[in-house]
């Protein structure tokens, strides 16, 4: 199991490296500078200066390199030494659009929230969708079974941008229930979360249906009922460990729908999170910040796909560590 | 009597009622989506006086701030999606096919490169990658559009359309590819294989005439469940303001256009609700349809 996590660990450094020099070239590849829409006109020196500041006058391959921070520098003194900064430092550099942050202030900003939202939609999502899709497996072929069922399909055709605005208009503007935008007391979470998490409890609902059916043929289960146990004891006991299996390899995309689902959900609730910086990044052609998040949210889903897979080899005795 | 499979399939398909019904649904939207402008007397841009005026005779679905009759833009909202939809899929079933196909059949060492190829993709925040994709390839296009080709305006701002067809279409093959490696993988070892390589087959025939015809039932099936995938992905950025871009509509920002005139003293609902709806239900009838036909061309179905 060391073995193995050492390992799957150590296959995501090139596989940074690789998504990191992507976005950072797709990014650069695009005409037109972040300062083009500064207070114009801005005279050439005082542009070279600004390229200057920020290396942008540099070949594309010591920028990234700079970007990195390995890229070698003299130190004055007849040496070498490496540049300041750099992602492998942990520093992801200044925004050009919020001039007074850097990116990791921004992370450090947005990221909690996003993670919050997104933390609590997932646990939403399993919360409702669990318990609906086990309830429609043991009631198959019945009318609770073809109502569940059609509930789930529901929702996942209404997208959180769907639901927001109408969990708004209902709850906030005509019921004044709950509030309709920002995030400062858990009552302010309440519609985000199931403008997000709905669409994935649908899923969920119908992937734990699938599996359970499946499991429900197995031979096992019916020792189970054999030996005389209630129906509740065997579906939880006996077969929930290897139906829940669908839904646990669905998390993986799960998570990353979450993750960058809720970039829409925050722009209906206007929450400072990170969906906003993204938008207003591709829009300003902010490169560090779009390569920042690009990078960071890369590393969060890797991270948590091998999450999902350990979690999955644990609760599947027919997986080994290979 | 014995049935071919694709007879099975429709014969199965036409007993499933939500699905005929989903089927039925999207024909109509297209072919309102068609036959529109030459019904309504409203365009979709054309302003006028009467600003948020509710549902009435006048105006089926209302007006927005702007006094656009409501409907027409819904319509004009649906051919966009429905457009990003099918060419978005269409787009990723020819990448998916052919790098699952190609892969399977190859096999070796390219099928282990670009298995891995597909699981690094797979990993991906797909979303920031389009949003990335769009925002600096679109500016590249533009360009080149306007300075090198001289092309008007109005063109170049098609070319974000078609720049949410590939975007879109890029991150949706994953499935595909694996799904039809899969199935090549399996048919690839078997006798008429065999036969029509000894009889001559060049990889590209055997591929072309006896692999791809046997698995389109699954790509069929798949490409239909991308298709809400993908107009879901559409409204996404267009709600966010990346997409389509004003004065043209999708559903996703003319939902946005409504949230923006949430206030509390007067509810515009018509402006959310019905992009909302039509979105919804159009969701609904692909699925159905996506569903119906899994069940349809599923070997493993019961006969009945």
């Amino acid at each position: 199991m060391g073995h193995y996590l050492t390992r799957r660990l150590a296959g995501l450094v090139p596989l940074l490296l690789v998504i990191s020099l992507a976005s950072f070239l797709l990014v650069r590849m695009a005409p037109g500078g972040p300062f083009d829409k500064e207070r114009a006109p801005a005279s050439p020196e005082i542009r070279r200066a600004i390229e200057a500041k920020y290396h942008l006058d540099e070949p594309r391959w010591r920028q990234y390199l700079r970007y990195l921070g390995v890229l070698p520098e003299p130190d004055g003194r007849g040496g070498w030494r490496l540049c300041d900064g750099g992602v492998l430092k942990g520093d992801l550099g200044p925004s050009f659009k919020y001039r007074n942050h850097t990116v990791n202030d921004v992370l450090a900003q947005g990221l909690p929230v996003s993670m919050t939202l997104g933390g609590l939609a997932f646990l939403f999502a399993l919360g409702t969708g669990i318990p609906l899709g086990l309830y429609t497996a043991a009631r198959r072929g019945e009318w609770a079974d073809h109502l569940g069922g059609f509930v789930a399909i529901l929702a996942f055709c209404i997208p959180g941008l769907v639901v927001g605005p109408v969990l708004v208009m209902l709850f906030a503007v005509e019921l004044h229930w709950l509030p309709a935008a920002l995030w400062e007391s858990p009552a302010h979470a309440i519609l985000p979360t199931i403008a997000l998490g709905l669409y994935f409890a649908g899923r969920i609902s119908r992937l734990m249906r699938e599996g359970m059916t499946e499991v429900m043929r197995e031979g096992f289960m019916t020792t189970a009922k054999a030996k005389g146990l209630g129906e509740r004891s065997v579906l939880l006991r006996h077969g929930l460990r290897l139906a829940i299996l669908p839904v646990v390899s669905y998390c993986g995309p799960l998570l990353a729908d979450l993750l960058t689902g809720s970039f829409v959900v925050e722009s209906i609730f206007r929450i400072p999170g990170i969906g906003v910086f993204l938008v207003n990044a591709a829009l300003s052609n902010d490169y560090p910040m779009l390569v920042g998040l690009t990078l960071v949210y890369a590393c969060l889903l890797v991270v948590l796909n091998l999450l999902v897979d350990v979690v999955y080899s644990l609760l599947d005795p027919r997986v080994k560590f290979a | 009597m014995t049935l071919t499979p694709n007879q099975r399939a429709w014969r199965r398909f036409r007993r499933n009622r939500p699905a005929l019904l989903g089927a039925a649904f999207l024909l109509c939207l297209a072919t309102l989506v068609l036959v529109w402008p030459w019904v309504t007397p409203y365009g979709f841009a054309q302003t006028s006086e009467a600003r948020f005026e509710p549902p009435g005779l006048h105006h089926w679905f209302g007006t927005d701030v702007h006094g656009r009759d409501l409907l027409s833009r819904v319509i004009f909202g649906a051919r966009v999606s429905l457009l990003v939809g099918f060419v978005g899929a269409g787009v990723a079933v020819l990448i998916g096919v052919t790098w699952g196909a190609v892969a399977g059949y190859v096999g070796g060492l390219l099928d282990h490169l670009a298995m891995r190829v597909v699981d690094v993709l797979y990993s991906l925040p797909s979303i920031i990658f389009v949003i990335v994709l769009l925002t600096t390839l679109e500016r590249t296009v533009r360009v080149f559009l306007s300075g090198t080709l001289h092309l008007p305006a109005a063109a170049v701002g098609q070319a974000r359309l078609l720049f949410l067809f590939a975007g879109l279409g890029a991150i949706s093959w994953l499935n595909m590819a694996r799904i039809v490696r899969g199935q090549v993988l399996s048919l690839r070892s078997r006798t008429f294989v065999d036969a029509s390589h000894a009889l001559g087959a060049g990889p590209v025939r055997i591929l072309l005439r006896h692999l791809l015809p046997n698995i389109y039932g699954i790509v069929i099936v798949y490409a239909t469940l991308t298709i809400p995938a993908i107009i879901l992905y559409e409204s996404f950025l267009s709600y966010l303001g990346l997409g389509i871009q004003p004065p043209m509509a999708s559903w996703g920002s003319l939902i946005a256009d409504g949230a923006a005139q949430l206030n509390p003293i007067r509810v515009y609902w018509w402006l959310i609700l019905f992009p909302a709806a039509m979105l919804v239900t159009t969701l609904l009838a692909l699925n159905f349809v996506g569903d119906g036909l899994r069940d349809a061309f599923d070997p493993r179905g019961r006969e009945e």
